[in-house]
């Protein structure tokens, strides 16, 4: 029978059923942050069940309050380091070397086609870019499965979204996902997993990939997904070239993930990107999307580039391409975040720092930032944020607060103006 | 087995998401009692305060689709159960807020837009309870009483019965 990628890993990992419909999966990688976590470990060390079920098979880092900002955040990390320790758990991110977990762990290698993944974190989607199963998951999901190594899932239906056209200059794939969302709204995939097929896809690089992936439980999807292929070898060959001959070997084994032909969709959604423009969001829910022509010249206080959506490598050139030479607005406060020590040494390395901190950006270690405004980067009540995060949620960044989701070229220029803006009228790489 | 029911909170929005429920800046408590001062702080919908006799004293929340958007923190099932809420019901919810639910040995009940019409129908001083045996829930206010059989998959219920899935988990795994 045909089937999809997600129903290939469901098959291949299925425990049990205790119930029709239920099924119980075995965990490739449980992935661990300081928020969620030590709920977990507290409730283990309670029961008097404090162990893991594998220790190589969890990642444990510390990543949205870090440094540690108070009593509290502190002793979220000690709960986290001592038990890390205590656990033998050896990937484990901490000060110095921690970033933003749904960039340092797929940047580490720790994901393959075909695994399952979850995490106390509701943007573990994005790993389904590696065509993996991965799923956000509460403490008590995430503590089963660092206890037993399962997690129970009702199987997911599968909507796929085929993406074709030529992209324009100017627009990213955060603005094809903004544009998704827009057509599936912020439910239109409940209980579904996304699939991410088209010539748009197939030519984005997997930093791309996993910013369409990381937003679809946006729009409520279980995982996103995009199918192996030669790119997700690339990506993957300095971790796996000693299982394979070469490259072709392993592409031929990540193949077999691949949604069959003549499978079974709930839904097909088309996107021609030719002509698109790039997408902003308006309002509090990451549906309301509108044109960027739409909102130009709305006044911004704050703009965040960062986050496990747009803090890669690749966010940051592309937003460097356009501060380069210029200084951003005097009304704006400028953040950046690059998303992990790898990624801040590489575009320190490019000189994209340099161009960030010569425009007047505020750049920060690699932390989750301001994106939940529970660290740094918090909006007073009134003030409006241009940001390349996931969430436009009331109070999301501080109460009080308005934040409209962008991609990093639109946050680039908009932090030049202090007023939303077109990249489209900077030309290509940003020049005027 | 705990009793499931009492005064509702009537919640007139869709897609009311998980940072309106409990706030990011409050997920830095590592106890649950901690987050109890802070249920639904930053909802925005209109006329409605948290600090309210409605909310304050409520036991059952009834609301629209998509509740529990967004995040996948377990402070928003934990910030009821500290306030006694021990059941949600809405016309549909995001994913990982009713598996959350569920895991914890509450009830997150999904009815179809028209019966939760008729439940809006008894806003002001309405109680519902629960029949968890028979699959049943009834609410009472001055405009009368109303029964609905409810939808709860097997696995759901044993959840329940279990106390919630680390101990179904645990004996099972």
């Amino acid at each position: 029978m045909a089937m999809t990628l997600s129903e290939k890993v469901f098959r291949a990992h299925l425990r049990d059923e205790p119930f029709p419909g239920t099924k119980v999966l075995g965990i490739d990688v449980v992935m661990c942050h300081e928020i969620t976590t030590p709920i977990a470990i507290n409730d283990l060390v309670a029961r008097g069940k404090d162990r893991v079920f594998d220790p190589a098979k969890i990642k444990v880092v510390i990543d949205h309050v870090t440094p540690a900002k108070d009593t509290k955040t502190a002793q979220q990390g000690k709960i986290l380091r001592d038990w890390a320790r205590r656990q033998g758990i050896r990937d484990f991110f901490d000060i110095g070397r921690n970033g933003v977990c749904h960039a340092i762990f797929p940047e580490s290698g720790f994901i393959r086609p075909g695994y399952t993944v979850i995490m106390g974190d509701s943007h573990t989607c994005t790993h389904g870019a590696f065509g993996a199963f991965a799923a956000g998951v509460g403490t008590t999901d995430l503590e089963v499965g660092i206890l037993k190594g399962v997690c129970a899932f009702r199987e997911p239906r599968t909507i796929r979204v085929n993406i074709n056209g030529r992209m324009p200059e100017g627009v990213h794939a955060k603005d094809v996902i903004l544009r998704v969302i827009k057509e599936l709204t912020v439910n239109g995939a409940t209980d579904c997993v996304i699939e991410f097929h088209g010539e748009v896809v197939n030519a984005m690089s997997m930093e791309g990939r996993m910013t369409l992936c990381n937003m679809a439980i946006e729009a409520g999807g279980t995982s996103g997904v995009c199918m192996p292929d030669e790119v997700t070898v690339d990506y993957l060959w300095p971790f796996i070239s000693s299982g394979y001959k070469d490259k072709k070997e392993a592409l031929k084994d990540f193949e077999k993930w691949r949604s069959d032909e003549g499978c079974q969709y709930v839904k097909v959604l088309d996107i021609d990107v030719t002509g698109m423009s790039p997408q902003v969001t308006v309002g509090y829910k990451p549906d309301q999307v509108k044109d960027v022509s739409e909102v130009e010249g709305t006044a911004v206080d704050q703009v965040y580039i960062g986050s496990c959506t747009n803090g890669r490598i690749e966010d940051l050139r592309v937003a460097a391409s356009y501060l380069k030479g210029r200084t951003i607005a005097p009304t704006v406060r400028g953040v950046v975040s690059p998303a992990t020590p790898r990624v801040f040494r590489q575009a320190d390395e490019e000189g994209l720092i340099r161009i960030f901190m010569d425009a007047g950006f505020c750049v920060t270690n690699p932390t989750c930032g301001a994106c939940l405004g529970m660290s740094n980067g918090v909006l007073a009540p009134g003030e409006v944020c241009a940001s390349t995060t996931n969430r436009n949620f009331n109070g999301r960044m501080g109460k009080g607060g308005m934040v409209h989701l962008m991609s990093p070229a639109v946050a680039a220029v908009t932090a030049i103006e202090g007023r939303i803006a077109d990249p489209r009228k900077y030309g290509k790489g940003g020049v005027k | 087995m705990k009793e499931f029911g009492g005064k509702v909170l009537f919640l007139d929005r869709s897609d009311i998401n998980t940072d309106e429920i409990i706030p990011a800046k409050y997920l830095t408590e590592i106890s649950k009692e901690a987050l109890k001062p802070h249920m639904l702080e930053d909802l925005k919908l209109e006329g409605f305060d948290p600090r309210s006799p409605e909310a304050k004293e409520a036991g059952v929340i009834v609301t629209r689709a998509n509740f529990g958007c967004g995040s996948s923190r377990e402070h928003a099932p934990w910030v009821f159960e500290v306030n006694d809420i021990n059941v949600v019901i809405a016309s549909s919810y995001a994913r990982i807020f009713r598996q959350n639910m569920f895991n914890c040995g509450m009830l997150a009940i999904e009815l179809p837009g028209e019966t939760i019409e008729k439940l809006f129908a008894h806003r002001g001083g309405a109680k519902i309870s629960v029949d968890f045996k028979n699959d049943r829930l009834t609410i009472e206010s001055a405009k009368g009483k109303e029964t609905f059989d409810y939808p709860i998959s097997g696995f759901d219920k044993a959840l329940v019965e279990a106390g919630g899935w680390v101990d179904f988990a645990d004996a099972k795994y």
